[in-house]
């Protein structure tokens, strides 16, 4: 019962930490998804350097921890000239990590449409990128959205090691509260269930947008 | 900058060893959980379930702080029981998956010719989910290497540590945070480069799972 007065008298504080991560998921999310189109059109489509430069992007992002990048952008490149608050660099390296990763996804799901579709736009008249906008794009983002569903949950998740760079959200305001209470047991169970819950909802929601969004008869099949 | 480079060689044979650690740990677990939602009664199904679908929601970070301030464990341990359950919940879920494309026929055979149920999983079951399962390792893997720099976070001084320290003595960030991306790309890609060997040496033809 202590435990239970204890959480509801840390949820204020908590809930200013939920809107801050939910800000910082919905920013990056956003930036990731327009990176991954231009990045994963541009390494199918792109003439050969633009291709190269686009794989090279993905291979890099896949291939090192975000920690690391975050620790690139914030600790890094100001000494390029280049200073970012702690919320920015945060946004901006989830969004750069998440965007690697989504191309990929994407370039499965434009691989599993036939080629024969382009082909047809193209004979049919239609410019390359007409072809891409309007017959690949609205069936490959169809395809995508299991996987890059889970890719936002990812990102919610790994929003928590913005802190780490003094970033204000759910774990920083949980940190600060744990120390101070010297609870650290009581605040980070009630943290996980915090995620828990944010985590659920996502699921919910990304489950009633592939319904809506789905063309009976055009899934991909298995 | 040369003398500072067995500093972060010594962070890398750190990250090397948390990131085997937690990967075979999540290997390990991640095989039990997976038969134990398959195969188990309805009680340990459900219980391996919740297992893989909490550890699956909560952040590595959130994990890590449990262990490491709940438990009064060195950073390395707490490292590699959170990390480990965390991969474990993964694993358990490809391992799964592959458990479930294989014919239910087969189990039925096994146990009609006289096998025990769990002499049916390690014979039978288990040489074709964990082949079936080694793309999905592969990319796992990539990521248990990549979560070690998490470890950070509670004080394990590996390669990213080291890294900082440097960077407090040379000030050049950005040098050594690029030295620091090239050697996760090794560790990485090298590793998966191993699996993909694993994998075409194991395929038996004909067995793939069919699109």
């Amino acid at each position: 019962m202590e435990l239970i007065t204890y959480w509801i008298s840390i949820l204020p504080e908590l809930g200013n930490g939920v809107i801050n991560t939910l800000i910082m998921t919905f920013l990056a999310v956003s930036m990731s998804a327009v990176l991954a189109v231009i990045l994963a059109m541009g390494r199918m489509y792109g003439p050969r350097i633009i291709s190269t430069l686009c794989k090279w992007y993905i291979e890099f992002f896949r291939g090192t921890p975000l920690l690391a990048q975050l620790f690139i952008i914030y600790y890094g490149l100001p000494s390029w000239g280049l200073n970012f608050s702690s919320f920015t660099s945060a946004v901006l390296a989830f969004g750069l990590n998440s965007g690697a990763y989504v191309a990929e996804y994407l370039r499965g799901a434009v691989q599993s449409i036939d080629k024969g579709q382009m082909t047809a736009g193209l004979a049919m008249g239609m410019t390359k990128f007409t072809a891409i906008r309007k017959i690949i794009l609205p069936q490959a983002l169809r395809f995508v959205i299991p996987p890059w569903s889970n890719d936002v949950i990812y990102t919610l998740k790994y929003t928590s090691i913005a802190f780490l760079v003094g970033a204000q959200e759910l774990m920083s305001k949980a940190k600060i509260i744990a120390s101070f209470n010297f609870r650290f047991i009581d605040t980070f169970v009630f943290v996980a269930i915090i995620y828990l819950i944010l985590v659920l909802l996502l699921t919910l929601f990304f489950n009633w947008l592939e319904r809506k969004l789905k063309i009976p008869g055009f899934e991909i099949k298995n | 900058m040369i003398e500072y480079l067995p500093g972060l060689f010594r962070g890398v044979i750190v990250t090397i060893k948390l990131g085997f650690s937690f990967f075979i740990f999540g290997f390990v677990v991640g095989n039990i959980i997976a038969i134990g939602q398959v195969y188990g009664n309805k009680f340990i199904s459900l219980f391996c379930a919740g297992f893989a679908w909490v550890f699956r929601s909560l952040p590595a970070l959130v994990i890590l702080y449990l262990w490491y301030f709940g438990f009064n464990l060195s950073p390395f341990l707490a490292a590699v029981l959170a990390l480990g359950l965390r991969t474990a919940a993964y694993q358990s879920q490809f391992f799964r998956g592959a458990i479930q494309s294989i014919a239910r026929g087969q189990m039925t055979a096994a146990r009609s010719l006289g096998m025990s149920k769990l002499r049916a999983v390690v014979k039978i079951i288990m040489p074709q989910m964990l082949r079936l399962s080694l793309p999905y390792i592969s990319n796992e893997y990539a990521i248990t290497i990549k979560d070690t720099s998490l470890a950070f976070a509670i004080g394990v001084v590996e390669i990213l540590k080291e890294g900082r320290l440097i960077i407090t003595v040379l000030h050049n960030p950005m040098d050594i945070f690029m030295i620091i991306a090239v050697i996760y790309l090794i560790i990485t890609r090298g590793g998966t480069y191993l699996l993909s060997l694993l994998e075409k040496h194991y395929r038996i033809p004909g067995f793939e799972i069919s699109n």
